[in-house]
């Protein structure tokens, strides 16, 4: 049973440092503005699968992670990704009945209120966005949920991680 | 509830009180290799582009660089004759000679995902002797400074950052300014210029050194819209960066031999 629930870890663990490198992974300067919120996406899925084992600390640990990965405030995607675990921890049983699309526009909102934190905590920086382009990670982020969703969840079943 | 406390404190205290730094910097070494996964393609593109290549194509190329490399060398020859003639009339000025600078070749390796924040990650850190507030440079102009060094890269923040500004002046007169970034890579505007000022369109804008951070005289930008409006106190000056910002792959670390570095 051990042994099982560290593979377990291994997997997430795995999952979350591709998100950390899609996160950097150079891009067009057009393209720059919509990246999607791969870690975000990542935890969000995490949540819902898992809520025993991913939340709140893990979000914290992985907001840091991405904080130092960026160059940005420490705290600054710390704290959005606190308050997305939260709502996702909050929803989750609703989310797992959910239609695909549905989900996506859950995705959509809490990505949204992931942009909108960050955003608060740059613009305390004195480093805000200029336009409302900042939230186009939302948009690009809720139509990639279900690429997403089937990954992790093939993962999560393959590697049998509960 | 706990954990937002906690976030909360994090920001205060790396915002406000820059209590962070040491903690970054050891987190920064740990974030090394995924920015060297997250760089994998772009390198396998360059290997691709250097070693599948046509040999008419490299060729080309070698003609290329030869004709360039003997008028770079002319130039060079004719610069030292005018640096030696340089140092001798600053003699008879009474004034220090203007040392050359060393520089270290350092490679990109990441740029910042947020497109409001202007960073680069380099391949250099503090085993090299890259220290924060180290200028960077490339081939065409001023980069940036550097503002976090590891133990085996650095970051650098642009001169395009909305938290960046630089001491320069105009090259043809020798007018002061202070360029500010606007948070877009094709940008700088210089603030607080009156009306009256003899800046104009295609002016070069230089380092000033006033700052005593940037040594003098690395081109910085070129003047691209100069808007006087009689109803405001000042012009409106746009100016386009010289240096490949987004572009530049190698770039320069420069070492002043001014002892007085962080200024």
């Amino acid at each position: 049973m051990e042994n099982e629930g560290a593979r377990g870890y291994g997997v997430i663990l795995l999952t979350f440092t591709l998100a950390y490198v899609l996160a950097v992974l150079p891009l067009p300067q057009w393209l720059m503005w919509a990246r999607p919120e791969w870690v975000a996406l990542a935890l969000v899925y995490w949540t819902i699968a898992l809520p025993h084992r991913v939340g709140i600390f893990t979000a914290l640990l992985l907001g840091v992670g991405l904080d130092v990965l960026e160059g940005a405030v420490i705290g600054q995607n710390a704290f959005a990704l606190v308050v997305v675990a939260l709502l996702s921890l909050i929803l989750y049983q609703r989310l797992r009945v959910y239609s695909l699309p549905q989900q996506s526009g859950v995705v959509f909102v809490l990505v949204g209120i992931n942009q909108l934190v960050c955003q608060w905590v740059q613009n305390l920086e004195g480093a805000g966005a200029a336009s409302l382009l900042f939230l186009m990670p939302a948009l690009s982020s809720a139509l990639l949920w279900p690429v997403a969703l089937h990954v992790l969840r093939g993962l999560r079943r393959h590697y049998r991680v509960n | 509830m706990l954990a937002l406390l906690l976030v909360v404190v994090l920001i205060i205290a790396d915002l406000r009180f820059r209590k962070l730094e040491t903690t970054r910097s050891v987190l920064d070494t740990v974030a090394t290799p995924i920015y060297w996964i997250a760089d994998l393609p772009t390198r396998l593109g360059d290997w691709s582009d250097t070693h599948i290549q046509s040999r008419t194509d490299l060729l080309e190329e070698n003609e290329r660089l030869r004709r360039e490399n003997l008028v770079v060398q002319g130039r060079s020859h004719q610069m030292s004759s005018l640096q030696a003639e340089n140092v001798r009339l600053r003699g008879l000025l009474n004034s220090s000679a203007i040392l050359r600078d060393d520089v270290l070749v350092a490679e990109l390796i990441g740029v910042s995902p947020d497109p409001v924040r202007h960073q680069l990650v380099l391949n250099k850190g503090e085993v090299d002797g890259v220290f924060v507030g180290q200028p960077l440079i490339d081939a065409a102009g001023l980069m940036g400074q550097v503002v976090e060094v590891s133990a085996g890269n650095s970051r650098v923040l642009l001169i395009t950052d909305a938290t960046h500004s630089i001491p320069v002046q105009v090259n043809r007169n020798g007018v002061r300014a202070i360029a500010e970034g606007t948070g877009s890579l094709g940008t700088l505007e210089i603030r607080h210029v009156s009306a009256t000022t003899d800046i104009r369109e295609g002016d070069l804008l230089v380092t000033s050194g006033l700052g005593g951070r940037f040594p003098v005289g690395y081109p910085v930008a070129v003047v691209s819209e100069v808007e006087r409006d009689p109803g405001q106190a000042f012009a409106r000056i746009l100016a386009v960066p010289s240096a490949a910002l987004d572009r530049s792959r190698h770039v320069l670390l420069v070492f002043t031999d001014d002892p007085e570095q962080d200024g």
